[in-house]
C-alpha cells in the first residue's frame, strides 16, 4: 500500500526522526509514504481571518496536487494535517471560498482528497490490531504519556479524529504495542505552540506544566505527534531546569520513534545529543 | 364531542407532587381518577428529596399525607407500577390501554411485612431511585413509607429469574405472595380527560465531557445529593465521598451544567438549580460545619417567593463562598477532584482541589416523555417537553382537546410552581367535564 | 476610575470590523467566563479572553487593542471548544491581532533571534510565528 506523503517543512531537517521513524515503521507495517512531488509549504497557521483567502492558497495548492495522484494525502506533523484538515474544510463546505482559490492557484480542486494523520492511518487503514501483530519487541511496562496538544484534535467537528475531552487514539496505538499509557489531564493542553517565538516564558511554563502533570501520573516517557511540541517540551526543559529547584526531566520522543523500536527498529537511531533527557535509559531498562 | 353516556372520569399520568396535586383535587370535587404510575409507589421526584426551598421543610413531612390521601382517597383508582401504552377514542370517551408491570409479587395477599426486601441476598447499585448513593435489593420498596407500601422484583437482578436460583423472598414470604412466574398485563379504562404529569429526569453525566463523562468518583448529580442529604435515604443523612464513604470537608456546587448551553446541551434555563444548589450547600453546612461550600454560577434566578432572601441569607449568615463563572474543566487529582473555573468578578482564572462536586445538571423530561406524546397525540417541544397550546394563556392545555399537561412535564419549575399548576390542571379539566356535560344535556 | 460610557463608541467601525474579519458575533457571548476558565495562557495575558469579548461589547475597543492577551493567544482553541454558546473566541483574537498587523505594527523582529537558537528552533515554529506576528502578507 502507497500513500501520498507530504513531509512539511521541519520533517526532512530538525524533525528528521519523526519522518524516518515514519516511514520505516511503515514500511515494516506494508505500507510506503511517498512524498508529494513539488510539495509548497502548508502555510504553518490555518488563517482564522475570514478574509484572508490568499493564505488558503498555499494549503489549497498542496491539496489539489495530492488529488491528483489519489484520494488520501498522509500527514505526519500534526501542524500541517491541522493546516491541511482545516483547509480542506474549507474547501468542501465552502463553494465560493473554494472557486476563488483555485482560480487564483490555477488549479482545480474538487474537495475530493481525504487528509489522514498516520495515527488515523493506523487505527482506520491497518488498524491497531494488526500494528499489535507486527511487535516485536513488546514494550510491556514501559509507562508512556502521549501527547495530544491543540493541532490533532481541535476544532472537534472539523478534525473528527477523536473526542477532545477523552481521546483514546494514542492510547489505544501505545497499548496495541504493549506500553502502558499513562492517563494525565494535560494531555491534549497547549504547549505554548509558536508562542515559544514571540512569549518564550509563556511555552516554558505551559511545558512545564504538561510535563509535570505527565511525571506526576508515573510516566517514565511522553511522546509527541507534532515538532513543535517537540521542539517546546523538549528543548524547553533546559529552561525549565534553570527556573525550577529539583526539576525532573521527562525524555520525549516522536511516537513514530517509538513505534518503530517496538517494531523491531534499532534503538541506536535514537540520537541522545538531540534529547534534553537521554530516552534510551527508560527503554534500556526495558530491555529494548 | 362525545355522546350522552360518556363517563366524567380523568386519568392521571404520573404519581409525583403534579399528580396527586392533581387526582387529589379532582377527587376531592367528585371526580372519579384514574391514576398511573410507572413506579411501585406514588410521590415522585419529591421522594427523592431531603429538605425543600427556601423554608427547609422536610420534604417527606410535606408529601407524605398528600401520597396516603392519594391512596386511600375512594374516589382514585390507582395503577402504581404501570404505564399507559395506548389512547383511542375521542375527548370526553377515550379507552386508556393500561400495562401493568409485573411485579411478581401478588399485592392482594401481600402485607407489606418488609421480610422478602430484609432476607433478599442480592444488592442492586444500580436502582435509579437511589442514585448511585445507596443500593436496594433485588425486591424493594421505595422508601419505608411507600403507598403502596408493596414491594416489587428487580427482574433484572433478581438471581433466581436471571439465574434460576435463590427463592429466598418465596421461602421467607409469610403469606406466599411471591409468584415469579407473573407476567405484565393489560387492562382498559373509560376516561373523559387525561391529565400527563411525567416529571422530569435530570440530563445525563455521561454526556458532559468536559466534566469527565460521569466517570470521576466523586462528581455525583443533584438528585445524588438528595438521597445523601435525606435523613431516610440510604446515608441517614450524611454526606460522604462516593469513592471512600469520608466525609468532605470542601464540596463546590456547579450551577447551570448542561442548561443555558446551546452549543453543545440544552439552551434553557432549569429553573431550579440555583435554589437547590444553595439549598444543597446549606444542608451540607449544617452537617459539616467547618466544611468549604463553594458555588460556581453564572447568574442567581431566585424569582419565587421568600428566594431572594433565602439567597441572601446564605452568603450572610451560612457561609457559603460564590464564584461567578463557569467551570471549564474537572478531573480528578490524587484523591481530589480539581475544578478549573474563574471569578468574572474578580477577573481571575481559580483552580480549586475539593473532596466532592455536585453538579447542577439540566432539568429534561423523563425519556419515555417522546413516546408518551406520541400515544397521548400531542406535541412535544424541541427539547421534548410537552407542547403547550398557549405560551402565556395555555400552559396546561395541550394541542388536543381533553388532554392537559401539569408539572414538569410541560417544562422545569420548583414544587410551588408545580403544585399551582397542578391545582390548575385539575380546575381546567373540571370546566372541561362541565362542558360535556352541558353539551350532553 | 469611573470610565465613561460611551453609547457611540458601541459598535463602533473597529469593532464591526473585528466582527467581520472573525466572522463572529461578540453580542452572542454571554460572559459566562468558561473560555477564560479553559485558556492555558492566561498567567501571561493582561485580561482575560472573557473580558475582550466584554470590553468590545461595550466599545471599549481601545482597552482591548492596548492588551497584549490577543498576542499571547496560541489558538489551541480550548476556548472555542468550550463555549456554550458557539463563539469562537480564536477568530476574534485573529481579527483583532490582523487588524494592528496590517497596519504594520510587527510583534517580532526576525533579526533579533540569535543563529544559535535558529539553528535549534523547527522551521514550523518559525513560520507560525511569522504568520501570527509579522505584516508580511
Amino acid at each position: 500500500m502507497n500513500y501520498t506523503y507530504f513531509p512539511g517543512c521541519t520533517l526532512y531537517t530538525k524533525g528528521k526522526s519523526f519522518d524516518d521513524a515514519g516511514k520505516a515503521a511503515g514500511e515494516r507495517l506494508g505500507f510506503s509514504l511517498e512524498e508529494l512531488p513539488s510539495w509548497t509549504c502548508c502555510g504553518a497557521t490555518f488563517p482564522l481571518a475570514e478574509d484572508y483567502d490568499m493564505a488558503l492558497a498555499s494549503p489549497t495548492r498542496v491539496l489539489a496536487h495530492s488529488r491528483q495522484r489519489g484520494d488520501k494525502l498522509v500527514t505526519l506533523c500534526a501542524v500541517c494535517h491541522n493546516v491541511l484538515k482545516r483547509t480542506n474544510h474549507v474547501m468542501k463546505t465552502n463553494d465560493e471560498r473554494r472557486a476563488k482559490v483555485t482560480e487564483f492557484i490555477e488549479e482545480p480542486y474538487d474537495a475530493g482528497l481525504e487528509v489522514l494523520h498516520y495515527l488515523e492511518v493506523l487505527r482506520d487503514e491497518i488498524g491497531f490490531e494488526a500494528v499489535a501483530g507486527k511487535v516485536q519487541k513488546n514494550l510491556s511496562g514501559l509507562r508512556v504519556a502521549p501527547f495530544y496538544g491543540c493541532l490533532l484534535l481541535r476544532p472537534k467537528a472539523e478534525m473528527a479524529m477523536d473526542d477532545p475531552d477523552a481521546p483514546s487514539i494514542f492510547e489505544d496505538l501505545l497499548a496495541a504495542l504493549g506500553a502502558e499509557p499513562v492517563d494525565y489531564p494535560m494531555k491534549a493542553e497547549c504547549c505554548g505552540a509558536f508562542q515559544v517565538v514571540h512569549s518564550d516564558a509563556m511555552a516554558t511554563r505551559c511545558s512545564r506544566e504538561i510535563i509535570a502533570s505527565a511525571r506526576g501520573r508515573g510516566a517514565e516517557l511522553l511522546v509527541t505527534a507534532c515538532p513543535l511540541c517537540q521542539f517546546n517540551l523538549e528543548d524547553r526543559q533546559a529552561e525549565m531546569a534553570r527556573g525550577e529547584q529539583g526539576f525532573k526531566g521527562l525524555p520525549v520522543l516522536y511516537f513514530t520513534e517509538l513505534l518503530d523500536v517496538a517494531l523491531g527498529g534499532d534503538p541506536d537511531r535514537i540520537d541522545p545529543d538531540k534529547h534534553h533527557t537521554d530516552p534510551r535509559p527508560v527503554l534500556q531498562a526495558r530491555g529494548l | 364531542m362525545a355522546e350522552a353516556t360518556h363517563t366524567q372520569r380523568v386519568l392521571v399520568i404520573g404519581g409525583g407532587i403534579a399528580g396527586i396535586t392533581a387526582a387529589v383535587d379532582l377527587a376531592d370535587a367528585g371526580h372519579e381518577v384514574v391514576m398511573v404510575e410507572r413506579l411501585p409507589s406514588v410521590g415522585g421526584r419529591m421522594l427523592q428529596l431531603s429538605e425543600t426551598f427556601p423554608t427547609l421543610d422536610c420534604a417527606q413531612c410535606t408529601l407524605t399525607p398528600r401520597t396516603v390521601e392519594t391512596g386511600q382517597h375512594p374516589n382514585i383508582k390507582l395503577y402504581p407500577y404501570a404505564e399507559v401504552v395506548g389512547l383511542a377514542g375521542e375527548p370526553g370517551a377515550f379507552r386508556v390501554r393500561i400495562r401493568k408491570k409485573a411485579s411478581y409479587v401478588d399485592w392482594s395477599r401481600c402485607t407489606g411485612c418488609g421480610a422478602c426486601q430484609e432476607r433478599c441476598p442480592q444488592k442492586v447499585k444500580t436502582n435509579p431511585f437511589e442514585r448511585g448513593v445507596g443500593i436496594k435489593k433485588a425486591i424493594y420498596t421505595l422508601s419505608p413509607q411507600a403507598v403502596p407500601n408493596k414491594p416489587v422484583i428487580d427482574a433484572d437482578n433478581c438471581r433466581y429469574l436471571t439465574r434460576g436460583k435463590c427463592r429466598v423472598c418465596a421461602k421467607v414470604c409469610p403469606v406466599d405472595a411471591i409468584d415469579y412466574e407473573m407476567a405484565d398485563t393489560f387492562v382498559e379504562e373509560d376516561v373523559a380527560a387525561v391529565i400527563a404529569a411525567t416529571g422530569f429526569e435530570l440530563y445525563p453525566m455521561a454526556a458532559l465531557g468536559e466534566y469527565g463523562y460521569g466517570t470521576v468518583p466523586d462528581v455525583i448529580d443533584g438528585l445524588a445529593m438528595e438521597r445523601m442529604l435525606s435523613a431516610s435515604g440510604p446515608t441517614a443523612g450524611q454526606v460522604l465521598r462516593p469513592s471512600d464513604g469520608r466525609v468532605p470537608r470542601s464540596v463546590a456546587f456547579i450551577q447551570c451544567v448542561g442548561s443555558r448551553d446551546p452549543e453543545n446541551h440544552k439552551p434553557y434555563c432549569s429553573r431550579i438549580c440555583c435554589m437547590y444548589s444553595a439549598k444543597h450547600a446549606r444542608l451540607y453546612k449544617h452537617k459539616v460545619h467547618d466544611g468549604l461550600a463553594t458555588l460556581f454560577y453564572m447568574d442567581l434566578r431566585s424569582t419565587g417567593k421568600g428566594y431572594e432572601e433565602f439567597l441572601q441569607q446564605s452568603t450572610e449568615e451560612e457561609g457559603l463562598v460564590y464564584v461567578r463563572g463557569r467551570v471549564s474543566r474537572i478531573f480528578r487529582e490524587g484523591d481530589k477532584v480539581v475544578l478549573w473555573g474563574t471569578d468574572t468578578l474578580s477577573g481571575q482564572p481559580v483552580e480549586m482541589a475539593v473532596d466532592l462536586v455536585v453538579l447542577a445538571t439540566a432539568v429534561t423530561p423523563n425519556p419515555e416523555q417522546a413516546e408518551l406524546a406520541r400515544v397521548l397525540g400531542i406535541p412535544a417541544d424541541p427539547n421534548g417537553f410537552f407542547q403547550e397550546a398557549h405560551y402565556k394563556t395555555g400552559s396546561i392545555e395541550t394541542g388536543r382537546d381533553g388532554v392537559f399537561v401539569a408539572g414538569c412535564a410541560q417544562g422545569p419549575r420548583d414544587i410551588a410552581d408545580t403544585v399551582a399548576h397542578a391545582s390548575a390542571a385539575a380546575s381546567k379539566v373540571q370546566v372541561f367535564l362541565s362542558r360535556l356535560r352541558r353539551e350532553a344535556a | 476610575m469611573r470610565v465613561k460610557l460611551d453609547g457611540d463608541r458601541v459598535r463602533n467601525d473597529r469593532i464591526r470590523k473585528v466582527e467581520e474579519i472573525a466572522d463572529q458575533s461578540v453580542y452572542r457571548c454571554y460572559q459566562c467566563g468558561k473560555c477564560s476558565a479553559a485558556c492555558p495562557a492566561t498567567p501571561e495575558m493582561d485580561m482575560l479572553p472573557s473580558q475582550v469579548i466584554r470590553y468590545l461589547q461595550l466599545g471599549m475597543d481601545d482597552k482591548v487593542f492596548a492588551a497584549n492577551t490577543p498576542w499571547i493567544c496560541a489558538s489551541c482553541l480550548q476556548c472555542m471548544t468550550v463555549c456554550p454558546k458557539g463563539v469562537d473566541l480564536a477568530r476574534l483574537m485573529e481579527a483583532i491581532r490582523m487588524l494592528q498587523l496590517r497596519k504594520g505594527q510587527n510583534q517580532i523582529e526576525i533579526r533579533a533571534f540569535d543563529r544559535a537558537y535558529l539553528e535549534r528552533a523547527p522551521q514550523i515554529a518559525m513560520i507560525s510565528a511569522y504568520r501570527k506576528f509579522l505584516s508580511l502578507s
